[in-house]
């Protein structure tokens, strides 16, 4: 169901940076997605190519990196990897951690004309 | 049309409270200049959820500049926002400035039910989108009196996954979770129990009908959000209404404080000036 809201919000963004950037179609999109957004990869390309319809990136290529959720661990004082919110550090079992990375929607580069 | 933004709301009304700082990325290789379109690269680095948190951002200065404390309701469907709402509110009229705004995918059922205490109550239908988004909650501002001094509460839409995800400048989310729902829910939705403050256990006169181990569902949460405050009330009777409101009133206090703190350095800055300007006769 949000990957549909967040393909609209996608399909929007494109149009601005169209704005910004002089540009009239948009044929290729990276995305970073990650892995503690919550959001379904396989869903976001199913309701990209639906909302892109009729838009600047009508039938543009959608590449998805998936980047892995990091968390800073105050009694390693480490940063150490985090795949879902509520899982212990995997030293030391603590849940006293700090979200690094990973909870981005992040449009990286486009290929346009 | 909103010119700024281009979305389809109507900024509208004087002083209309209209948050837009757009960021633009810059064009980093492969500018052609002359001849026919040929394919290029743009750098963009445009995060959509950085799109949300500016808008909060100015949401967030709003609510501090006119000292407004503000919850974010979050639940699943059916958990008790509305009923709480209605009760919590019903009370604080009294004392105190207060309005709330209503996401629901499809209905305005839920803010008749508000209007139906006296306060004022703005719908936000959401349609196909399952959250409230920060850009939304600044032009719903647009619609409501001014509550300076007073709580707004917003009411997400009933899911518990997406609303975790974005700011709408509240001073604290509150999670709903209802004793019939299960005590494992935190296990299973850990982000919104991540990002709330407070957790209310709605639905204790059930207790007796149900298998809910409360110890249990304290200590799942806490494992996600070792911070995260607990209350167990029950919209329909009314217990442990009062430690929720205390816990509003305290918070609201916090929020005028600030705000009188800020003027006073203000004015402390202000003092300082004039007295830098010597005059001489
Ligand atoms: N027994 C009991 N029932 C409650 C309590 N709080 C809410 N209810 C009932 O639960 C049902 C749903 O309550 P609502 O307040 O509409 O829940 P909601 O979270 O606003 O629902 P949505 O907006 O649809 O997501 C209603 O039938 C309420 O009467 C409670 O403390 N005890
Ligand atoms: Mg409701
Ligand atoms: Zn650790
Ligand atoms: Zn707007
Ligand atoms: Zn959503």
């Amino acid at each position: 169901m949000h990957e549909i809201a967040l393909c609209e919000g996608l399909v929007q963004a494109l149009e601005e940076q169209a704005g910004s950037h002089g540009f009239r179609r948009v044929h290729r999109v990276w995305l970073e997605i990650g892995s503690l957004a919550s959001v379904e990869c396989d869903a976001v390309r199913f309701n990209f190519d639906i909302m892109a319809r009729g838009t600047i990136a009508d039938n543009a290529q959608l590449d998805i990196m998936e980047i892995n959720g990091t968390a800073w661990c105050l009694p390693c004082g480490m940063a150490v990897d985090l795949h879902r919110f509520g899982d212990p550090c995997p030293n030391c079992d603590s849940r006293q951690l700090q979200v690094l990375d990973g909870t981005q929607i992040k449009i990286k580069k486009l290929e346009v004309t | 049309m909103c010119g700024i933004c281009g979305c389809e709301k109507t900024a509208s009304g004087l002083g209309g409270y209209h948050p837009h700082d757009h960021v633009h990325s810059e064009v980093a290789e492969g500018s052609n200049t002359a001849g026919p379109p040929r394919a290029r690269m743009v750098q963009v680095e445009h995060d959509i959820m950085a799109a949300n948190q500016s808008y909060a951002d100015a949401n967030r200065a709003h609510f501090t500049e006119h000292a407004i404390f503000v919850i974010n309701l979050l639940s699943s469907p059916g958990s008790g926002k509305t009923s709480l709402l209605v009760e919590a509110v019903s009370l604080l009229k009294k004392r105190f400035p207060v309005a709330v705004i209503e996401g629901d995918q499809q209905t305005s059922l839920d803010t008749a039910r508000i209007s139906a205490t006296g306060v004022p109550a703005w719908q936000i239908n959401t349609g196909k989108a399952c959250h409230l988004d920060a850009h939304t909650i600044g032009h719903a501002l647009e619609h409501l009196p001014a509550i300076d001094g007073g709580i707004l509460f917003i009411e997400n839409v009933g899911n518990l996954v997406c609303p975790a995800g974005f700011d709408l400048g509240e001073a604290h989310k509150v999670v709903i979770l209802s004793v019939t729902e299960g005590d494992d829910k935190p296990l299973k939705y850990p982000n919104i129990f991540h990002a709330a403050d407070l957790m209310l256990l709605n639905k204790i006169d059930l207790l007796p009908y149900v298998r809910f181990d409360m110890n249990s569902a304290v200590e799942v949460a806490r494992q996600i959000n070792p911070k995260i405050g607990v209350f167990a009330i029950s919209a329909l009777t009314g217990d442990g209404l009062g430690a929720w409101l205390e816990w509003m009133i305290a918070g609201l206090d916090h929020a005028k404080e600030r705000r009188q703190m800020a003027l006073l350095a203000r004015r402390a800055e202000l003092q300082h000036e004039l007295d830098s300007i010597d005059l001489q006769f």
